[in-house]
């Protein structure tokens, strides 16, 4: 069982997140491996230890700082890891960065084939879930999302989803790319012994020249979309608390009608 | 002129209210088409997306449960639009990903707004659980909207239009996925969670009990929420969880009873209209973000808060 699991670098969520110039603000202090890649991560490391033989790469496409994702996911205990990295990928959109990925994902296939590709459900940052079906379609490769539990057997990977109005049962061949969802597993903790072995871990470097990837087709140059604006949001006027001696009910109901809400 | 392609959202046959805000929307864009995927809607269906401006419902006999079956279908009945609006759901995030890979539109999903500048659709939406506003330019000439339930407000059209209906014949394309099985999820009588004008929910502070939030959520005419803390307890099932990773909700008025307000939780609800809150730790963040917060028990205040809209409705 041969398996990538895609990782992000995004701003802590318990940081001041912010953007500069129309980029999410991204520091080696404040970021960390998307929380939700960790369910990724542990979904690869249950399914390769299930099978009894195999191998988690791991991948992040990102800036200098993004090592930090694929860094944790040598913690927590990740055989490989591989961070892409070129100016030319800044601002790519989410069809940019699949390209990159599939890209990436050929190279470690050229060593041997991967069974499967799995990524968190979202980044916490963009939060759009897109970029599963997008890498699945640039990969050519079959797609199951949003699993809130994964199996492999017989040459194919079964996932279960738990969508607003039903729940699915999703059998895809593979090779595929999968998704799972914070309710897939609990993620492990890393142990001392990986934390160590981490820090030292080879980690490999690759730029599109290596991938062959052509960079005018990525970055801001071959975004379909770009932001031209970012505020913060201005908060909340006229906030008002109340405690509750006796009539805490009463003032929220006064409150409601008076706005016509109830 | 802009053609612009709407699917329309519809459930037991019934086109939802967020379709009539995505047509709204659309109106605003240019010229209105219906698509509905699934078998041929009814005369009261088609009336109504007629009502909201379209004149044409184009069907396509498909179903939503594969994306890339459903893409195909969608991109069959829209060849000729400039833009496509959807609205922003797991499941159609990743039907217009496939869209915009076959036919290279760029894509904006959970948007709050869009609008033409320039000839090129800009959308507005909040990142960041609501604490940034950004503004984003789709450069290509086809574009691609999800937006976001409740962040439109459904108008029918001033000369409403009498829609015809359209058939469109589409080859299935081969996918590999199968879906094996299909377990409905039971729903309650009100509205879905995200599409719902009101939202009340429980967290910790319920300790498990229900009754009191569900009798608020009611008399509001809204539906119930919990945070990721009640789901995860077994108290109340996942389709409840509002938060980043659950159904992320932008009602009108939100009340949150027993939530502390976790950045997860607020990630699905800051968005929200006015915010109220009931907790007993008068620390918790969710004070920060309320525009009323009462410090208190939810066991005191929203029988008392129930029973003085009652009172006020009855009066």
């Amino acid at each position: 069982m041969r398996i990538l699991v895609t990782v992000k670098h995004v701003p802590d969520l318990q940081s001041q997140r912010s953007f500069t110039g129309g980029r999410v603000t991204r520091t080696a202090d404040d970021g960390t491996m998307n929380e939700l890649d960790e369910h990724a991560v542990e979904a690869a490391l249950q399914l390769v230890e299930a099978a009894g033989e195999g191998e988690v790469y791991a991948l992040t496409v990102g800036g200098a700082d993004a090592v930090v994702a694929v860094r944790k996911a040598l913690q927590l205990g990740v055989q490989h890891a591989i961070h892409v990295s070129d100016d030319a990928i800044a601002d790519s959109d989410v069809f940019g960065t699949a390209k990159v990925m599939a890209a990436a994902v050929r190279k470690v296939q050229d060593e041997a084939p991967l069974d499967l590709v799995i990524t968190g459900m979202a980044a916490l940052d963009g939060l759009t879930s897109m970029l599963p079906t997008a890498l699945a379609a640039e990969l050519d490769w079959s797609q199951a999302t949003l699993a809130s539990a994964v199996s492999v057997a017989g040459g194919e990977v079964t996932v279960e989803r738990h969508l607003a109005d039903a729940h699915e049962t999703v059998v895809a061949p593979l090779p595929a790319v999968v998704s799972v969802t914070d309710e897939a597993n609990k993620p492990r903790y890393p142990n001392f012994k990986l934390i160590m072995a981490a820090r030292k871990a080879p980690v490999a470097l690759w730029s599109l020249a290596d991938l062959g990837v052509d960079p005018a087709s990525v970055g801001r140059e071959g975004a379909r979309t770009v932001v031209v604006d970012a505020s913060p949001a201005p908060p909340r006027e006229n906030r008002v608390t109340v405690t509750d001696t006796g009539d805490g009910g009463t003032q929220l109901a006064d409150f409601l009608i008076e706005k016509g809400l109830a | 002129m802009t053609t612009v392609a709407v699917l329309i959202d519809h459930r037991d046959g019934e086109v939802t209210r967020p379709a009539l805000e995505a047509l709204t929307l659309a109106r605003s864009l240019g010229t209105p088409v219906a698509v509905w995927l699934g078998s041929v809607p009814s005369a009261d269906a088609v009336a109504l997306v007629g009502d909201y401006g379209a004149t044409e419902v184009r069907v396509v006999d498909a179903e939503m449960r594969l994306a890339g079956h459903a893409a195909a279908a969608l991109g069959a009945a829209l060849e000729d639009a400039d833009v496509v609006v959807v609205i922003s759901t797991f499941v159609t995030k990743e039907i217009v990903t496939r869209l915009a890979m076959a036919t290279g539109a760029g894509v904006v999903v959970d948007a709050a707004g869009a609008e033409i500048v320039d000839g090129r659709v800009e959308t507005v939406q909040t990142v960041f659980a609501a604490t940034w506003n950004v503004r984003t330019r789709i450069h290509t000439e086809r574009a691609i909207v999800g937006i976001r339930p409740n962040t439109t407000q459904a108008v029918p059209a001033d000369t409403p239009g009498d829609a015809v209906i359209v058939p469109v014949t589409v080859d299935r394309p081969a996918t590999r996925e199968r879906v094996v099985a299909v377990e409905p999820v039971e729903r309650g009588a009100g509205v879905p969670l995200a599409e719902a004008p009101v939202v009340v929910s429980g967290g910790r502070g319920t300790g498990g009990d229900y009754a009191l939030v569900t009798e608020l959520a009611e008399l509001l005419g809204g539906a119930v929420g919990a945070s990721r803390d009640a789901t995860d307890e077994g108290w109340i099932s996942h389709e409840h969880m509002v938060g980043q990773t659950g159904t992320t909700v932008t009602p009108a008025l939100y009340v949150a009873a027993g939530i502390s307000g976790a950045v997860h939780h607020r990630g699905g609800m800051q968005a929200s209209g006015t915010i109220v809150c009931i907790n007993l730790d008068p620390d918790a963040p969710i004070f920060e973000i309320s525009d009323f917060g009462v410090v208190g028990s939810l066991f005191d205040v929203i029988p008392q808060a129930i029973a003085r809209i009652r009172e006020h409705r009855a009066g």
